[in-house]
């Protein structure tokens, strides 16, 4: 963490003294599981996400980004505990704040949606209620203006018939309905930072495009920054502004979305580019998965994890792949992986890479 | 919501005719029939046969069977369960007061066992692993399976008997606290336990978690969110518990001389007072029908789930 930090400091491409929207450093979230073992979903992540940026979260099922997610709104309920890391939005430590700042911070400030819209909506209680219950627990307004307040919000995601839909309740409700109306609870407040966890993942092929295109041109708005987590690089090269790929846990590659899908620098977003269809097809490369599986998290080498699946490392035998951490390499301005096998780009020197 | 009710309501014909069936037939599966039980050895042989002649007349027992049941069908209509055999007096004089009685012992048994219940229930799944909930779990462990009629007789051992809190056979409301609590804690038990897996479980779910995301405090996420989905499931519980209830009223009233039905019916059965015991059964049937009912019905305006018009 501090290592990357000292060789990150001075080649990031945006301004030392503007603050990001969102700062994260060093986050590592555990589950103790039965029988006393450990597994770290998320490990010594740093992320920053600047204001009214889209930044795209990729990286295979079971790699830790639902976790991670979760963990920025410390929403990770136990076996599961946030163990070590900073975050701060706006400056303020979210790490330190009560659970009443919690809440009030959870309102106004950063809204969530989810995988499965439909089990996020309270099955025995109306949309209207649920839309407006932010209205009425955090902006404390009136019954009816907050019921008013919900219709409005209907309305303003494509919601058809509002005044009969806040009526009615979540099991009358398609999929892409319901992650509307998450949406617009998530938005009700105007928060400065929208999570959304594979948020069209669950849908129908033919709802998917319409709902991110709904969730950028209100995070655009809005002047909302969206962390956008799918595994779908496709949704990622539409969408994102920046991308980061994560794999077991750790954020192994960051940076601006053209760079990243074209010249990638660490191999497992290599591979990702090469399975995605689209994209691989795009760039004239033969689809094909990466082979193998992601590890067990809770039985982790001391090495890379991603070392047992890596073409680079089998190329070039590297010997330092399966014995310690890698540090960040910088590529190029914003640009950096966490590979041995990794080259910084002849613009930029290359930095340290320590054995 | 009408309409369901109504469907429901259609549903129940058959059953309430299967109900007054039974209760007409069982005085035939009765060995000796009551008349010939309450001269048997009190008069002559002759005065006998004739008192019995007169008296089966009068009961309508020398008639064929359906024309019986269409007499017995008619009179409950027009509100008439019968006379009494052994307390020659209407059947409803004694037995109006005591299903009142009956009904207030129930309703303040349930009452504390869904205030206890629920509120330990609750907090046990809150609070889940603390000693709070070990100790209700493990004290509602004892109260399912100990009998009603057995913690009844330890209450009175101890409030009456030993602490001298209370007269051993107390009068007016104080007659009413140590049958209801000793009914209400029993039927306490399984409702905690439902309340509290319920509970566990919904707080587990999907929506208490996005609820949690955009800023529900934590009693908010309890009250406002959790409880209503685990309530339905409670209440299904209650539902079914309502005839337990009924049956352990009727051993608590024996054993407090509270004079329910319950009672009634143990010296009815005794006296082989059958136009009693059938109308005890009937009321008893009867009541148990309309709970269910009303279990149904609020079940059915609490889940939007249920599909109402299928
Ligand atoms: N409640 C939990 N208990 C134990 N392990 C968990 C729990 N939730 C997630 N994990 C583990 O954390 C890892 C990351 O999961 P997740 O964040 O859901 O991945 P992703 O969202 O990238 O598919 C997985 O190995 C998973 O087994
Ligand atoms: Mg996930």
């Amino acid at each position: 963490m501090m290592a990357m930090q000292q060789i990150e400091t001075p080649q990031t491409g945006s301004p030392k003294n503007v603050q990001p929207l969102l700062r994260i450093t060093g986050l590592t979230t555990e589950f103790r599981l039965e029988g006393g073992r450990r597994l770290q979903a998320v490990q010594d992540v740093d992320l920053d996400i600047g204001a009214g940026e889209i930044l795209g979260l990729v990286g295979e099922s079971g790699s830790g980004k639902s976790v991670f997610a979760q963990s920025i709104l410390r929403l990770v309920q136990p076996p599961g505990q946030v163990v070590a890391g900073a975050i701060a939005f706006e400056g303020r430590s979210v790490m330190d704040m009560s659970a009443r700042e919690l809440s009030r911070w959870r309102g106004r400030d950063v809204g969530m949606i989810f995988q499965q819209p439909q089990s996020c909506l309270n099955p025995v209680r109306r949309i209207g209620w649920q839309v407006a219950e932010p209205l009425l627990l955090q902006e404390k307004l009136s019954r009816k203006a907050a019921w008013a307040g919900a219709v409005d919000l209907l309305r303003a995601v494509g919601i058809p018939a509002p005044e009969e839909k806040v009526l009615a309740y979540p099991h009358q409700l398609s999929g892409g309905q319901a992650q509307r109306v998450m949406i617009a609870i998530a938005l009700a407040l105007k928060p400065k930072l929208l999570i959304a966890d594979e948020p069209t993942t669950a849908l129908d092929v033919t709802i998917q495009a319409q709902i991110l295109e709904l969730l950028r041109e209100s995070c655009r708005m809005l002047g909302t920054s969206l962390l956008l987590v799918t595994h779908d690089l496709g949704v990622v090269a539409r969408l994102a502004d920046r991308v980061a790929v994560m794999y077991a846990g750790r954020i192994v590659e960051e940076g601006p979305v053209e760079t990243m899908l074209t010249a990638p620098a660490h191999p497992y977003t290599q591979g990702l580019i090469g399975a995605a269809p689209q994209l691989g097809q795009a760039r004239g490369v033969r689809l094909k998965d990466i082979p193998g599986t992601i590890p067990d998290l809770s039985r982790l080498g001391a090495g890379c994890a991603f070392a047992p699946r890596c073409d680079a490392r089998a190329g070039q035998n590297l010997e330092s792949c399966t014995l310690s951490q890698p540090l960040p390499v910088s590529i190029r301005p914003r640009h950096r992986a966490l590979c041995f096998a990794a080259k910084a780009s002849s613009a930029v020197s290359p930095c340290e890479i320590s054995p | 919501m009408l309409q369901y009710v109504a469907r429901r309501l259609l549903l129940l014909i058959p059953v309430v005719i299967g109900i007054l069936l039974v209760t007409f037939l069982m005085k035939a599966l009765i060995p000796t029939d009551a008349v010939t039980a309450i001269y048997s050895g009190t008069l002559s042989e002759k005065d006998a046969a004739e008192a019995i002649a007169t008296l089966r007349a009068k009961y309508h027992l020398d008639l064929p069977w359906y024309q019986q049941f269409y007499i017995y069908v008619r009179d409950l209509m027009s509100g008439d369960f019968g006379e009494s055999i052994r307390l020659r007096k209407p059947v409803m004089d004694e037995l109006g007061y005591r299903y009142v009685n009956t009904i207030i012992l129930t309703l303040a048994a349930l009452a504390i066992a869904l205030v206890v219940g629920l509120t330990t229930g609750i907090l046990a799944a809150v609070k889940r692993n603390s000693w709070l909930d070990v100790t209700a779990t493990t004290i509602g462990l004892f109260g399912i399976s100990m009998p009603a009629f057995f913690f009844g007789l330890l209450l009175i051992l101890v409030f009456a008997v030993w602490l001298r809190w209370l007269p051993v056979v107390p009068r007016g409301t104080m007659a009413l606290l140590l049958p209801a609590v000793a009914l209400g804690l029993i039927e306490a038990a399984p409702i905690s336990q439902v309340a509290r897996t319920s509970m566990i479980d919904v707080l587990g779910r999907d929506y208490i978690q996005a609820a949690r995301a955009r800023g529900a405090s934590e009693f908010a996420l309890v009250v406002r969110h959790a409880l209503p989905n685990a309530l339905i499931v409670v209440l299904t519980l209650v539902g079914l518990q309502i005839g337990n209830l009924l049956g352990g009223a009727f051993i608590i009233e024996a054993i407090f001389g509270w004079h329910g039905i319950g009672e009634l019916a143990v010296n009815a059965i005794e006296w082989r007072d059958f136009t009693l015991t059938q109308a005890i059964i009937l009321i008893s049937a009867a009541t148990y029908l309309v709970v269910n009912l009303v279990a149904d019905i609020l079940y059915a305006w609490l889940d939007p789930r249920v599909e109402l018009n299928s």
